[in-house]
C-alpha cells in the first residue's frame, strides 16, 4: 500500500531518444491508474523506471515516502506482470511464485501459506507441481498475477498483460484483475492499448502522448469532456468526429453560442441522431456512404460534401436508411465539444 | 519420377553403407584381434572370427599390464585419462560459461576486445602454441600433474561461443523478472541460467570429454613419470616401447577398453539430450 509520486520525470536513452519528457503524476494509495497512449509514446518506459527496469534521467520518484530513484526493483517493493509473461521455464509453479519470497528470505512456512492463497484467490492450485510449458495461455497468465501478488507489494505494475490472449479470456481476466485489485487496495499502474480496457479497469486514466501527459481523470471525465484534440480522438470508439467551423458556417449551421476561437467541432457518434432531439440542436445533411450493422448497433458513414472524412454515426439497432440516400444528422448543441486546432485544447 | 527416387534412394543407402563399414570395420578388427593369442597376428594373416583368449588377455592388461607390455597397469592410465578428461570438460564448460555470461550480461570497458580475444584463441590450438605452452608449464613446476595436463588446453572459444548465442536468446524479461524477484547477477546466473543451459551444457561435456581423452601429443610431453601416464598415450608406449614386437594382442584389448568411456560418457547424456529435444521452450 503506498501513493506514488511522479515528479516532472524525464528518460533520455543512451541514443538520445527522449521518451519520456516531463511527467509529474500523483497516485493515491490504492488506486488503480491506467496509461494509455499511441504506440511510442513511451507508456512502457514510464512503467519501466517506475519498476527500476530503466534508469531515470531526470525528476524524482517516490513509493510511499522513500525516494526510490536509484533503488534496485527488488528494493523498490513493487510487483509486475510482464506482456510475456516472464515465467522460469525450468520451475514449477510453485517455485516461480516463491522464488522471490525466497530470495528475500521470507520464511519457508510463509511462503507455503502466501503461495497457497495466491493459488487459491487465482484458481491455480491444481496446477503448483506443473511447470509452465505444461499451461495454457490464460493458465500462465494466472501464473504470472500470482507471482505479483505472493509478494504482497506497495504497487502492482502492469504492461500489458492481456494483449496476448483471446478476447474472451482478456474480458474474464479483466474482471478478475478489477476485482482483485480492489479487495487488496493495492495501488496499480497499468499500461495498455486497449480502449476498453482502460476505460474499465481505471480509477484515472492518463492519456500520453510524446512522452508528456495529455490529461489525466476519470474515464468518464476524459470521455465527457476531453481536453485536447488528441484526447478526443484517443478515448471512444468508433473515434470522434471532427467539423470544421469553416464548413458549418458555410452552411449557415454554425450554432451561435460556441466560445471565441472555436474552429473545430467535435460530435461523438452517439450524439449524431437521424430524428430531432427534444432540446435546441444543430443540424447536418449528408450522403450515406454505408451502413455497418454490429449487432445491437449499427455505425452509419455519412459523406458531407466539401468534407472528405466521412462522419460516423452510432444508433442502436438497425435503422432504416439505405446506402446513397441523403439524411440528416441532428447534434443536441450541448454535446458539442469545441476546439481551437492551433492550440488543440478545448475552448470552452 | 517414383523409379528415380527409388534409384536414387538406393544409391544413397549405399553409399551409407559403404561409409558406416569403413569406420566400423577397423574397431571390429580391433575388437577381434583382442581375442586371440598372442603369436596370431604376426601370422600375416588376420582372423576376422574371434578367438579363444578373449579373458586371458583382458586380465592380462588390466591387471597385469608392463610386466609383458612395457605400460602401467591400464587401470591407472584409464584414471588419468579420466581425470584429465573431466578436468578439461568442467574447467572448460565452468569457464566459458562464465566468460559468456560476462560478455551477454555486463556493460565492462574493452568488451568487444576481449570478446575478440576470445576469438582469436580458436586460431591458436595446443599443437600451434606447443613450445611456448610447453616452457610455461615447465617453469611452473607442472610437468607430470594434472595440472600439467588440463589447464593448458581449458580456455575454450568454442563453448563461450556457443554459450554466448544461447544465452543471446533467453529473452530480456527473464532476466528483468528475476531483478524485480530479487536475484543479483550471480543469483541469476545460477537459478536460471544453468538450468535453461543444461542441454547445451551437457553437449558441450561430451564433445570436450572426448577432446581431452583423446589427448595425445600433450601428456606425450608433460608427462615421463608412468604414474601420469594417459591411457592414448599409452598405447603408444606399449607398440613402441617394449623391446620385443609389439604384442597386438594385449594393445588391441587396451584399445578396446580406452574407447569404452567415451562411449558410456554419450550413452549417459543421450538421455540429457532427448529430455533437452523435447522440452524445448524458453
Ligand atoms: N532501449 C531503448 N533505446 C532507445 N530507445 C528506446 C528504447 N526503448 C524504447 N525506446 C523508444 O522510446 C519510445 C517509447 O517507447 P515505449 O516502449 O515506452 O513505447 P510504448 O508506449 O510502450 O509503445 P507500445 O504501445 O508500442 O508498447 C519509442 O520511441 C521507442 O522507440
Ligand atoms: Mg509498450
Amino acid at each position: 500500500m503506498a501513493r506514488i509520486v511522479m515528479d516532472d520525470l524525464h528518460k533520455v536513452y543512451p541514443g538520445g531518444v527522449k521518451a519520456v519528457t516531463g511527467i509529474s503524476l500523483d497516485i493515491a494509495d490504492g488506486e488503480m491508474i491506467v496509461l494509455v497512449g499511441p504506440s511510442g509514446c513511451g507508456k512502457s518506459t514510464l512503467l519501466r523506471m517506475v519498476a527500476g527496469l530503466e534508469t531515470i534521467t531526470g525528476g524524482t520518484l517516490k513509493i510511499g515516502d522513500r525516494v526510490v530513484n536509484q533503488l534496485e526493483p527488488a528494493d523498490r517493493d513493487i510487483a509486475m506482470v510482464f506482456q510475456n509473461y516472464a515465467l522460469y521455464p525450468h520451475m514449477t509453479v510453485y517455485n516461480n511464485l516463491a522464488y522471490g519470497l525466497r530470495n528475500k528470505g521470507v520464511p519457508k512456512a510463509e511462503i507455503e501459506r502466501r503461495v497457497q492463497e495466491a493459488a487459491g484467490m487465482l484458481q491455480i492450485a491444481d496446477y503448483l507441481d506443473r511447470k509452465p510449458r505444461a499451461l495454457s495461455g490464460g493458465q500462465r497468465q494466472r501464473v504470472a498475477m500470482g507471482r505479483a501478488l505472493v509478494r504482497e507489494p506497495a504497487a502492482f505494475l502492469f504492461d500489458e498483460p492481456l494483449s496476448n490472449l483471446d478476447a474472451k479470456l482478456r474480458v474474464q481476466m479483466r474482471v478478475e484483475i478489477r476485482q482483485l485489485q480492489k479487495r487488496l487496495g493495492t495501488t496499480s499502474l497499468y499500461v495498455t492499448h486497449d480502449q476498453l480496457e482502460a476505460l474499465t479497469l481505471a480509477d484515472r486514466l492518463v492519456v500520453l502522448n510524446a512522452g508528456q501527459i495529455e490529461q489525466v481523470g476519470t474515464p468518464m471525465e476524459l470521455y465527457r469532456r476531453p481536453a485536447t484534440v488528441f484526447v478526443a480522438g484517443f478515448i471512444g470508439s468508433p473515434a470522434m468526429n471532427m467539423i470544421d467551423m469553416a464548413y458549418l458556417r458555410d452552411r449557415g449551421a454554425a450554432p451561435s453560442a460556441l466560445p471565441g476561437g472555436t474552429d473545430l467541432v467535435g460530435i461523438r457518434p452517439d450524439d449524431l441522431s437521424l430524428t430531432p432531439p427534444p432540446g435546441p440542436a444543430m443540424v447536418l445533411q449528408g450522403r450515406v456512404a454505408l451502413l455497418e450493422p454490429a449487432g445491437a448497433e449499427s455505425h452509419i458513414y455519412v459523406t458531407l460534401d466539401a468534407n472528405a472524412q466521412p462522419i460516423t454515426v452510432r444508433v442502436p439497432g438497425l435503422p432504416e436508411v439505405t446506402e446513397g440516400a441523403v439524411v440528416t444528422l441532428h447534434a443536441p448543441l450541448e454535446a458539442l465539444h469545441p476546439f481551437n486546432s492551433a492550440s488543440g485544447k478545448r475552448t470552452d | 519420377m517414383v523409379e528415380n527416387d527409388r534409384f536414387g534412394s538406393l544409391l544413397a543407402h549405399l553409399i551409407l553403407i559403404l561409409g558406416v563399414a569403413a569406420v566400423v570395420f577397423p574397431v571390429y578388427v580391433a575388437v577381434i584381434a583382442s581375442t586371440h593369442a598372442p603369436g596370431t597376428f604376426l601370422q600375416g594373416v588376420m582372423p576376422l572370427l574371434p578367438g579363444s583368449h578373449a579373458i586371458e588377455n583382458y586380465r592380462t592388461v588390466i591387471f597385469e599390464g608392463r610386466a609383458q607390455a612395457g605400460a602401467p597397469p591400464i587401470g591407472l592410465m584409464l584414471w588419468n585419462s579420466f581425470v584429465m578428461a573431466m578436468m578439461v570438460a568442467v574447467g572448460k564448460i565452468a569457464i566459458s560459461l562464465l566468460s559468456a555470461f560476462a560478455i551477454v550480461y555486463f556493460r565492462f570497458r574493452f568488451r568487444i576486445f576481449f570478446f575478440w580475444v576470445i576469438f582469436l584463441t580458436l586460431m591458436l590450438p595446443v599443437e600451434v602454441r606447443i613450445v611456448p605452452t610447453y616452457a610455461v608449464v615447465a617453469n611452473l613446476g607442472l610437468l607430470n600433474s594434472y595440472a600439467g595436463l588440463s589447464i593448458p588446453l581449458i580456455a575454450s572459444a568454442t563453448a563461450t561461443f556457443l554459450f554466448r548465442q544461447f544465452f543471446m536468446t533467453v529473452p530480456e524479461e527473464m532476466l528483468e523478472a528475476a531483478r524485480v524477484d530479487g536475484a543479483g547477477p550471480m543469483k541469476f546466473f545460477k537459478d536460471i541460467l544453468l538450468p535453461l543451459s543444461i542441454t547445451n551444457i551437457a553437449a558441450m561435456f561430451v564433445i570436450m570429454f572426448i577432446y581431452g581423452w583423446n589427448q595425445y601429443l600433450w601428456p606425450l610431453l608433460v608427462t615421463n613419470d608412468e604414474r601420469y601416464y594417459t591411457v592414448v598415450m599409452g598405447i603408444q608406449r606399449m607398440v613402441t616401447g617394449a623391446d620385443s614386437e609389439p604384442l597386438w594382442h594385449l594393445v588391441m584389448a587396451t584399445v578396446v577398453l580406452a574407447a569404452l568411456p567415451p562411449i558410456l560418457v554419450i550413452l549417459f547424456m543421450q538421455r540429457l539430450f532427448v529430455k533437452g529435444l523435447v522440452e524445448t521452450e524458453k
